[in-house]
């Protein structure tokens, strides 16, 4: 079983969101780095660029498949992972530690558009399915 | 539920993440795919391949028979030798890519790909009526390839003494008889040194347990598709099938034209095609930036020209993305490759790319300014 944080907030997408203050952390779920396999490289959006909520803005690459990243929250990047980059495996090791992608300054309000622990668990077992 | 080796329950004791593979199911992995394939390069690695068919011929016409069915020609095995040859249909189009080995004079044995079995059945019955020669299927025959530079200090340790002198003395491509109707063959799908090793299904359970037990790691097939992949191994049904022949496949070398008077199911077709050129080919290519090539993902060489990737991934052992990919003939040494509507140069390079845990290519002098 995949191991779900509960103080994170997630997208039905797979990327989990952590909030301090009014930064957000961005990155893949422990479900997500575990289906896709051994990842082997990261593309990340560049510092300063804007998203809306649901745009692509990241991939990862496994030695299975390549799988976009959506932006969960409106908002600007101010900051990216430059060790994940250089060693995707991290994300592999640490999803949501070391494996982290991106660091966002929303535009909206994150809880209400996102799932808690709770709902992400329900829809990674009814995948299972 | 696919069907089952007689590993299928081993599997999942270590802790396998199970696939469909043509319709078995599989292993395709262990935990880390990158692990096992280093583990091969570097060590040494087991793989159930007991979903591969092994098929037996067997009568005063094998010879004869095989002569006619394969674009290789069997004539040159000595007894336990191993050759690598396609099938062809009379279009040269490839319905299989196989290993066979002469076991006795009479006596010679297939290994089909998992896939391909009910296709390869059928076309070698259809023929083998006009012929004296049986064919037998080994379904109670199990399939191990152990591969890795390690394997054979390993390998040898786990039969009887009088086997393993046998084994130890095994060059490449030769094989030797082992338990009942076993085989262990110098023989290999990752561009290592290594074994392919039948049993009776009865003892497979048992020589996987001693394997692990000798530090062997297990590997999926994962790991198995990046490592024949920077070897530059053709997998059927990804690099070939039926439309395209082995001269449009980077297959050249397995067909034997001499004797210019034997005659094989497909002959006709690629003498034309030897005359007239052929217009595709089968190249790698190794990407120039950081990133993956995949599958089906379009090859451009200039505004007139594009091919297709047939296979591609990550190589572990280069950290660079590696591809087969099949374009028109050329001798063109750069191309580009779009991934996401990008545009990303790529160098063409003869295959493989790695061999015996090293880079094996040289990429031209004007790519590398």
């Amino acid at each position: 079983m995949s191991n779900i944080p509960k103080n994170l907030r997630y997208t039905p997408s797979h990327e989990w969101v952590k909030q301090d203050d009014d930064v957000l952390t961005i990155g893949i779920t422990d479900h997500a780095q575990c289906m896709l396999g051994d990842l082997v490289y990261v593309e990340l959006p560049e510092v300063d660029s804007q998203f809306q909520h649901g745009q692509e803005c990241a991939v990862v690459e496994s030695v299975k498949a390549a799988a976009d990243i959506y932006c969960p929250i409106g908002g600007e990047v101010i900051e990216v992972n430059e060790a994940a980059l250089g060693n995707p495996q991290l994300i592999n090791e640490d999803p949501y530690g070391k494996g982290w992608l991106f660091r966002l300054r929303p535009f909206e309000t994150p809880a209400t558009i996102l799932l808690n622990a709770e709902e992400y668990s329900k829809q990674v077992a009814s995948e299972a399915h | 539920m696919g069907k089952r080796t007689p590993l299928y329950e081993a599997h999942c004791q270590a802790n396998a993440k199970i696939v469909d593979f043509a319709g078995w199911d599989m292993p395709l992995h262990y935990g880390s795919q990158i692990h096992e394939h280093h583990q091969v390069r570097q060590a040494v690695g087991v793989f159930d391949v007991s979903h591969m068919g092994i098929v037996d011929v067997y009568g005063k016409q094998a010879v004869t028979f095989l002569r006619f069915m394969f674009a290789n020609n069997v004539d040159r095995l000595a007894i336990y030798k191993a050759l690598y040859t396609c099938m062809l249909n009379e279009q040269g189009g490839i319905i299989d890519d196989l290993i066979v080995y002469k076991l006795a004079e009479d006596y010679y044995r297939l290994v089909i790909n998992a896939g391909r079995r009910d296709q390869d059945t059928t076309w070698l019955k259809q023929h083998i009526t006009a012929y004296d020669a049986v064919l037998t299927p080994r379904n109670n025959l199990a399939l191990l390839a152990v591969q890795g530079p390690r394997a054979k200090d390993i390998v040898p340790t786990l039969f009887s003494t009088e086997e393993a002198a046998k084994i130890r003395a095994l060059k490449s491509f030769t094989a030797c008889p082992v338990s009942q109707h076993g085989l262990v063959a110098r023989t290999g799908y990752t561009g290592e040194d290594g074994f392919e090793i039948m049993l009776p299904t009865t003892e497979i359970s048992h020589f996987w347990e001693k394997l692990l037990a000798a530090g062997v790691a297990p590997c999926g097939l994962g790991a198995r598709d990046t490592l024949r992949l920077e070897a530059g191994l053709n997998l059927y049904g990804t690099d070939m099938d039926e439309s395209v022949t082995p001269l449009e496949s980077n297959l050249a070398w397995t067909v034997a034209w001499e004797p210019a008077d034997r005659q094989f199911i497909g002959r006709q077709a690629l003498e034309k095609q030897r005359q007239q050129g052929t217009i595709l080919c089968l190249v790698g290519l190794v990407l120039q930036t950081p990133g993956v090539l995949r599958g089906h993902q379009t090859v451009i060489l200039d505004s007139q020209r594009a091919g297709i990737i047939t296979s591609g991934g990550f190589s572990p052992t280069l950290n660079q993305g590696i591809a087969l990919a099949r374009i028109p003939t050329t001798t063109d040494t750069t191309c580009w490759v779009e991934i996401r509507g990008k545009q990303l140069p790529a160098a063409v390079i003869k295959p493989p790319f790695v061999r015996h845990g090293k880079k094996a290519f040289n990429l031209t002098e004007c790519e590398k300014e």
